[in-house]
């Protein structure tokens, strides 16, 4: 893990430094005279040679301080603790509501292989995962927000349980159902791969009926592969669904970055890119520890 | 002693064209991506919507089969063509002295305005141009970029997944920590670091025009799926007997890699570039919309959705229809024809 983490660092600081533009030029503007440009560079170590920098880097990265947003003046390491709660009021929902729904639906699907049912579903999932995000977005906003008028069309407030009841539920029921699709289909084939094995013949022979087996057999172990994909999946409740932050206001990471992105906000950027690489290799740490209590078979080397 | 053996083993290629014609679903989908493909190479060398820029109807025009409906935003057009005297306020306006030299330098520049029509086959968007063209030259860029950057990005991870899996040992180990390093970065990040940096940067003039940014976006950021596989499958095959009579022939490292084992695992990276494609289309389509994609002067599916938003809340849904319509068909049959890819190469289900 940490020679993984010094090459991301090292990734992210030589793309922003060789291939990013002059964070003096970017600071100072059009119009900047010499002196000021100067003041800049000393300012942000930029007329130390590499190594130094790649040095302040580390050490800003392991201090938690990076200094304040180029354009807002915000305090980086304030970003977190401001946008994170926004992000997690709906992605952690989305998350949930899209696994408890994608488990059943699949374990059905996989009980009818093969029949009418089975096919149909698996049609209209690749007819759904066809049609973009962003449409689904669109029409539902337009239609259930604009339109209908049930939900509001957007806005944040300030306090959680108004935010989970009315500003939440309509972002949080587009992501689920979109999601569904994908979710569906990929645990239709781990439901299907375990529906081969032999336990699941042993179970035939002994006389037990066809609902029993799904239950009692093979969606245990279906289990074990479904975690993995879960396990991929919670880092993405950090990052958060940048799209549906940016379509509904929700002040959140992902839309933070992507305004960051648009006005070359470069610390910003690094920070959340950085930390949030961390997040993902000690959640994948975690799982890896978790699957040795959820299958005895599996043993961490 | 001849003609022991008289069948000649089937080509592999030729097999799969023949299992490809026997699956239904397989079949018309290949249909659909074909006339995709005739389409875009129309589009590309400008017999089909090559004036998608133009402004041939009026803003916002009806669809033909919709020509009833009330237009308020092209009746206002029309009617600033033919507007009456404005009041006389030369007293009061400051500019009123520069009238007539402005007047008269009009005069020399020659300007057409074109006819406008009140209906387009398939609506207009703000501007009057055509939705059908432009839908027809966003298929054209939104798949020009997929299957690039999935050309590139399985280049890349096919070269890096046959090394690491061949040669195994250090070039391995490095190659599987640059892997976990890529890896370890939440893909949207990656894409919005580079983002940033190929927008703001040292070589941003280079990109300014054109889709190589997204493509080169697209497949840094995508190589790592197609490594993992073309790996695996390279460890798998290095020491199978077929590899090592090569060796025994004299054939080199490089003859070994591309020219024997390489064409037996091209299943996997076949299938698997498909896969990309579909990935991609997708990601260029979100990338586009937020206007971190393609640039202003070319128009995608993704562009046409940004568009489409605010359309939508006036009423104006031919825009999102024709986007959403050109890339589910395409899709859908792409994924579809993957799906067909996969079991007609796919050994095991023989």
């Amino acid at each position: 893990m940490v020679p993984t983490l010094a090459g991301v660092i090292v990734l992210i600081f030589f793309l922003f430094k060789f291939f990013g533009g002059d964070p003096s030029q970017i600071l100072a503007g059009q119009v900047a005279s010499q002196e000021q440009i100067d003041a800049i560079r000393r300012e942000l170590g930029l007329d130390q040679p590499w190594y130094a920098q790649l040095g302040i880097f580390v050490r800003e990265i392991i201090s938690f301080d990076f200094g304040k947003s180029w354009m807002t003046r915000e305090q980086v390491s304030g970003i977190f603790l401001t946008r994170l709660p926004a992000t997690l009021t709906i992605t952690i929902p989305i998350l949930l509501l899209e696994i408890s729904l994608a488990i059943p639906t699949a374990m059905l699907v996989a009980y009818y292989r093969g029949r009418l049912l089975d096919r149909a579903v698996m049609v209209i999932c690749v007819a759904a995962m066809s049609v973009s995000f962003l449409v689904y977005i669109i029409v539902g906003q337009y239609l259930l927000g604009f339109q209908l008028g049930w939900f509001p069309v957007q806005g944040w407030s300030d306090d959680f349980w108004r935010n989970l009841f009315t500003y939440a539920p309509l972002p949080i029921l587009l992501a689920a159902l979109v999601g569904l699709a994908p979710q569906t289909r990929l645990y239709r084939s781990f439901f299907l791969d375990e529906t081969k094995s032999d336990y699941v013949r042993t179970a035939r022979a002994k006389g037990l009926s066809e609902p029993a087996i799904m239950r009692k057999h093979v969606l245990r172990n279906a289990l074990v592969p479904v975690l993995t994909n879960v396990s991929l999946l919670v880092p993405g409740v950090f990052v958060g669904s940048f799209l549906l932050e940016i379509f509904f206001s929700i002040p959140g990471l992902g839309r933070e970055i992507y305004l960051a992105v648009n006005r070359s906000d470069y610390p910003v950027i690094q920070a959340v890119t950085i930390y949030l690489s961390v997040l993902t290799m000690l959640i994948n740490l975690a799982a890896d520890v978790l699957y040795t209590f959820v299958d005895p078979r599996i043993q961490l080397r | 002693m001849a003609a022991v053996l008289d069948v000649t083993p089937e080509n592999a290629w030729t097999a799969l064209w023949r299992r490809l014609q026997q699956d239904r679903v397989g079949a018309v989908s290949l249909g659909i991506v074909v006339a995709y493909l005739v389409m875009i190479l129309f589009a590309t060398a400008g017999y089909l919507a090559g004036g998608w820029s133009r402004e041939v109807g009026v803003p916002y025009a009806n669809p033909a089969f919709l020509g009833e409906r009330p237009n308020l935003e092209g009746a206002l057009r029309k009617r600033a063509e033919h507007k009456g005297v404005a009041p006389d306020l030369s007293a009061i306006d400051p500019l009123a002295p520069k009238y007539a030299e402005w007047e008269r330098r009009t005069g020399e520049l020659k300007m057409t305005e074109p006819e406008r029509a009140m209906t387009l086959p398939w609506g207009g968007d703000r501007w009057g141009r055509d939705v059908l063209d432009k839908a027809i030259k966003g298929s054209q860029v939104s798949i020009a970029v997929g299957v690039l950057a999935a050309l590139c990005a399985t280049v890349i991870g096919t070269l890096l997944g046959a090394c690491a899996g061949f040669y195994g040992r250090w070039v391995n180990d490095v190659l599987e920590w640059l892997y976990n390093v890529f890896t370890s970065i939440p893909s949207i990040l990656l894409i919005f670091s580079l983002a940033a940096v190929l927008r703001s940067g040292a070589f941003a003039h280079l990109f300014a025009s054109g889709i190589w940014t997204v493509v080169i976006i697209l497949s840094v950021t995508g190589w790592t799926g197609m490594y993992r596989l073309v790996r695996a499958e390279y460890m798998k095959h290095r020491s199978r007997e077929y590899v090592l009579a090569a060796q025994a022939i004299g054939a080199s490292a490089a003859a070994r890699m591309f020219a024997h084992i390489l064409p037996n695992v091209s299943h996997v990276i076949l299938v698997q570039l498909s896969l990309l494609v579909v990935a991609f289309i997708k990601v260029e389509v979100i990338l586009s919309f937020l206007g971190l994609g393609v640039p202003l002067d070319m128009v995608s599916w993704g562009t046409m959705l940004s568009e489409a938003q605010t359309e939508l809340v006036i009423g104006k849904w031919w825009q999102l229809a024709a986007a959403t319509a050109f890339m589910a068909v395409f899709l859908t049959a792409f994924s579809m024809l993957t799906d067909s890819l996969r079991d007609a190469l796919d050994p095991r289900l023989r």
